[in-house]
């Protein structure tokens, strides 16, 4: 599509049918789903079921959509409600070899703080200022979505689950399979890196103040 | 006295459970004398609250910056 002042006016005047034709943006839209589906469910084939699923169903829709932001966002909320489907139905999702992981996973805390338990100098959280001014710039995203990828698989997933999906702390650890010790711990860890991620990598990077 | 590793335990489990009035005084009173904690207990609420706004469709912010 030309970039003319012509296509714009027309994009405006009928932003329904159009989103159906932009392959480009539906390619894009339908690749982080499934990126974001596998992080979750941990399988190809139930992660494109489920991201199938959710497309079929909201561009039935699409019509109705005023935009692509509109419609993204609905096609992820219904993603959210296949996959927390699927979780619900899933036994337990984290197998032995997944579990000794978070053993490895534990010498994080030896980096972070002291013997007695104090932060290390250089890993002391600093201050954000405002941090709610990131959330409307567009290169915070990418920074937030590269440090989500950065967490370890598990950590991920559990913190999805609990901060993206929305589900209850009972229900994550009755689908994963772990008690609420561990979850509590997970989630710690999660937090702990990603805010380390955050900071390092944006916060006190001064280029986009 | 809670070291930071502590505290920042309870800081995050705060987000999913209430803390007893033990572990709010006890933390209150770490957080108080502590800026990596007191800077941590402000970052994690911000954390749930960044990913909401990634969960409703970060394209909205795009949207607006870009065009």
């Amino acid at each position: 599509m030309k970039d003319t002042p012509a296509t714009d006016a027309m994009a405006l005047d009928a932003p329904d049918t159009s989103i159906l034709s932009d392959t480009a943006f539906l390619n894009d839209l339908r690749r982080q789903m499934v990126k974001f589906a596998t992080l979750q469910l941990s399988n190809s084939h139930a992660a494109e079921d489920a991201v199938q699923e959710a497309l079929i169903g909201a561009l039935k829709n699409a019509r109705s959509f005023a935009g692509r932001a509109a419609l993204k966002t609905w096609v992820f909320a219904i993603l959210r409600n296949k996959i927390a489907d699927v979780l619900r139905q899933k036994q337990r999702m984290v197998d032995a070899s997944s579990l000794l992981r978070e053993d490895e996973e534990a010498e994080d805390f030896f980096e972070l703080f002291d013997r007695k338990g104090f932060w290390q100098a250089d890993e002391k959280p600093a201050t954000w200022g405002n941090p709610q001014n990131a959330l409307h710039q567009n290169q915070f995203w990418k920074v937030f979505e590269a440090c989500l990828e950065g967490l370890p698989g598990n950590q991920a997933r559990v913190f999805m689950m609990k901060e993206f999906i929305e589900l209850e702390t009972a229900e994550i650890c009755a689908t994963v399979g772990i008690t609420t010790t561990n979850l509590n711990v997970m989630l710690h860890r999660s937090r702990l890196r990603l805010r380390e991620c955050l900071e390092n990598t944006w916060f006190l990077k001064g280029e986009h103040a | 006295m809670m070291n930071c590793k502590q505290a920042t335990k309870l800081i995050s489990e705060s987000q999913e459970r209430s803390l007893s009035l033990a572990e709010k005084v006890n933390l209150k009173v770490h957080v108080m004398m502590c800026s990596g904690c007191k800077n941590f207990s402000l970052q994690v609420p911000f954390l749930s609250q960044a990913m909401k706004a990634y969960a409703k469709g970060f394209d909205e912010h795009h949207d607006t910056q870009d065009k």
